[in-house]
């Protein structure tokens, strides 16, 4: 983070008229701050999960910039479209979305889990401004997003709820109890996205524990599914831009995503789920993301 | 014998009613409407009403994102389900959360009966109480039941209220006011205390009783909310009568039991005795033959009572 990144995305994002975030910048340029504060926040904290966080970036940045109804200065704002991170190890990557869209100042990012910081280790809803929900533990944040939905719809209000998860999250056996739930209650105000990025900490998702056919069973649980490359934008925008259209059932976006993107010896490294980049493989990821 | 009245209904009745006045009431069950009683909510309101079914883990999570929508959830199911099968949904979804979701589980305890170990809660309230910021109450009766559900409506965080399935006799009369955080006195008395949350709190009254024909003067307090607890009140009960009876059903580990033992060794120390379960497991039975079997009945209280006085300086 330097002084110069924080500068560019204060002058290059704006709210329109309504106070309602807007942005017509190159999404490229977006993903690629992000995932430089991702490798940087994690590399000063010495821990983290930089995997995960780096894989969901292109869609999390898809869903700030162009698809959520969001006011970064009235984060509590009651028609705003709700977004969940399920899978809390991502923290760093939710941080520094909303640190790009305004929510804190950029130069808070290098706080990360550090102690008396607001950005914890794990997303925690107490403490971060534009957090919707507390995570970490996995297989939880469908569920809550459930309720947030049918909360929607009890106040007749417009807004949509949006959960990512991860692909190795889906062992969970409560994602399941959701997904046959949110079917039931018909909540086509939500939207599921799974990141699967096909490794979990142990190794392949295939191997560890199998979760395909993962279309199948979400369309089984009653779902109408769309499946996406994670990483090309104008796809993903036009999947969320899908599932606005979808009614009487939940729709879920599986992207077919790379774990640690954008760093050539993090990309489908297991082991990267949750460590670290020395000071030399820091610089590396840096340069890589020019 | 004093009128019975079921703690079940009573909450029942009491959400129907609060849902008239506050439209933010919203009620979720895990396919156990008929039995937690939460049926006449969902009758009256049933767009109000969610029963996800088998799930527990799930229900706590959508009470939860309900919650932080400005909803007031109240979640029902067994208490050997919530906390027992969704502690760590509970913990991290609404109790680091913060969130303003409201557990009234019930078949707490032995008392569950023939349904046996599985169904009998004996663990919950250790688990509960471990967590930072729950309010913890254990009505004594169905008219504390009502005002306990009726308070923490009002009260802002997350809640757990604990019932029983049998009827209990009541021992509270209707113009009974009830305040979160502080012991009842039920009896006044200098020899001893008896503390007694839940279904022990009747057997305690019938205990002093007991030991009055033996010039023996109990003090009885009904400790219903277990968290925050009325520190003042033990303490002070310690230093006016110097020795102390727990009555509980629950293990005897992180329970009311163990809350009292914690305050007084903090702040004045005094004989203590502890009518619980030992650690073990029960099994099938009429209610109150296991009370009998496991040490809960108010003999059991007098004879725990004697020691405590014996074991005065």
């Amino acid at each position: 983070m330097t002084p110069s990144d924080s500068k560019k995305s204060s002058s290059q994002t704006s709210a329109n008229d309504a106070g309602v975030f807007a942005s017509d910048e190159d999404l490229n340029a977006v993903a690629k701050r992000i995932r430089r504060h991702i490798i940087t926040m994690i590399g000063n904290a010495g821990s983290g999960h930089p995997g995960g966080s780096l894989s969901a970036v292109d869609i999390v940045a898809t869903l700030y910039w162009k698809v959520l109804r969001h006011k970064p200065a009235d984060p509590h704002w009651k028609d705003r479209d709700r977004f969940i991170l399920s899978k809390g190890h991502a923290a760093p990557m939710l941080y520094s979305v909303l640190a790009e869209c305004g929510y804190f100042p950029v130069n808070e990012l290098t706080t990360l889990r550090q102690i008396d910081s607001r950005l914890q280790g794990h997303a925690d809803r107490t403490a971060t401004s534009g957090v919707e929900m507390s995570s970490g533990s996995l297989g939880q944040g469908l569920s809550f997003g459930i309720g947030v939905a049918l909360a929607g719809r009890l106040n007749s209000q417009d807004y949509r709820t949006y959960v990512l998860l991860g692909d190795g999250e889906c062992n969970e056996g409560q994602v399941w109890e959701a997904t046959m739930a949110a079917a039931h209650f018909k909540l086509d105000n939500l939207v599921a996205i799974v990141d699967k990025n096909g490794l979990q900490i142990d190794g392949p998702t295939c191997d560890v524990m199998n979760t395909e056919p993962m279309e199948k069973k979400w369309e089984a649980f009653g779902w109408h599914v769309i499946e996406v490359d994670g990483h090309d934008f104008n796809k993903l925008y036009e999947a969320f831009k899908k599932a606005r259209t979808i009614k009487g059932q939940p729709t879920v976006i599986i992207a077919r995503t790379i774990k640690g993107k954008g760093v050539s010896f993090m990309e489908n490294v297991a082991g990267f789920h949750g460590k670290a980049p020395d000071k030399e493989e820091l610089e590396i990821a840096l340069k890589e993301l020019e | 014998m004093p009128e019975e009245a079921s703690m079940r209904e009573a909450y029942g009745k009491t959400l129907v009613e609060l849902g008239k006045t506050n439209p933010d009431i919203v009620v979720l069950d895990a396919d156990l409407c008929a039995s937690t009683m939460t049926k006449y909510f969902m009758q009256e309101f049933p767009e109000r009403s969610f029963d996800v079914g088998i799930a527990e883990q799930n229900m706590i999570g959508i009470a939860a994102g309900l919650a932080a929508s400005g909803k007031i959830p109240f979640a029902s199911t067994f208490a050997v389900f919530a906390p027992g099968r969704c502690f760590d949904q509970i913990r991290m979804s609404i109790a680091q959360s913060r969130l303003n979701v409201k557990l009234v589980v019930t078949h707490g305890g032995l008392s569950v009966g023939e349904d046996g170990t599985s169904h009998q809660a004996i663990e919950d309230l250790s688990l509960i109480c471990s967590l930072p910021g729950f309010t913890v109450i254990v009505p004594a009766d169905a008219v504390e039941t009502m005002a306990a559900v009726k308070a923490v409506a009002d009260l802002k965080g997350p809640c757990y209220i604990r019932l029983g399935r049998p009827k209990l006799p009541v021992v509270f009369d209707d113009n009974y006011k009830f305040k979160p955080g502080k012991a009842v006195a039920m009896r006044a008395g200098t020899d001893a205390t008896i503390i007694a949350i839940g279904i022990m709190v009747a057997p305690a009254l019938d205990a002093a009783g007991i030991l009055a024909a033996e010039n023996i003067n109990c003090r009885v307090l009904n400790m219903s909310t277990l968290k925050p607890v009325d520190e003042a009140a033990i303490i002070k009960a310690a230093e006016e009568t110097g020795s102390i009876v727990t009555a509980e059903e629950h293990l005897e580990h992180g329970g009311l039991g163990s809350i009292i033992a914690r305050i007084l060794a903090r702040n004045r120390p005094a004989p203590v005795e502890f009518v619980a379960i030992r650690d073990t497991y029960a099994s099938s039975g009429k209610p109150s033959e296991l009370l009998e079997r496991f040490g809960l009945t108010a003999k059991d209280i007098a004879a725990a009572v004697r020691q405590a006085i014996k074991r005065k300086k």
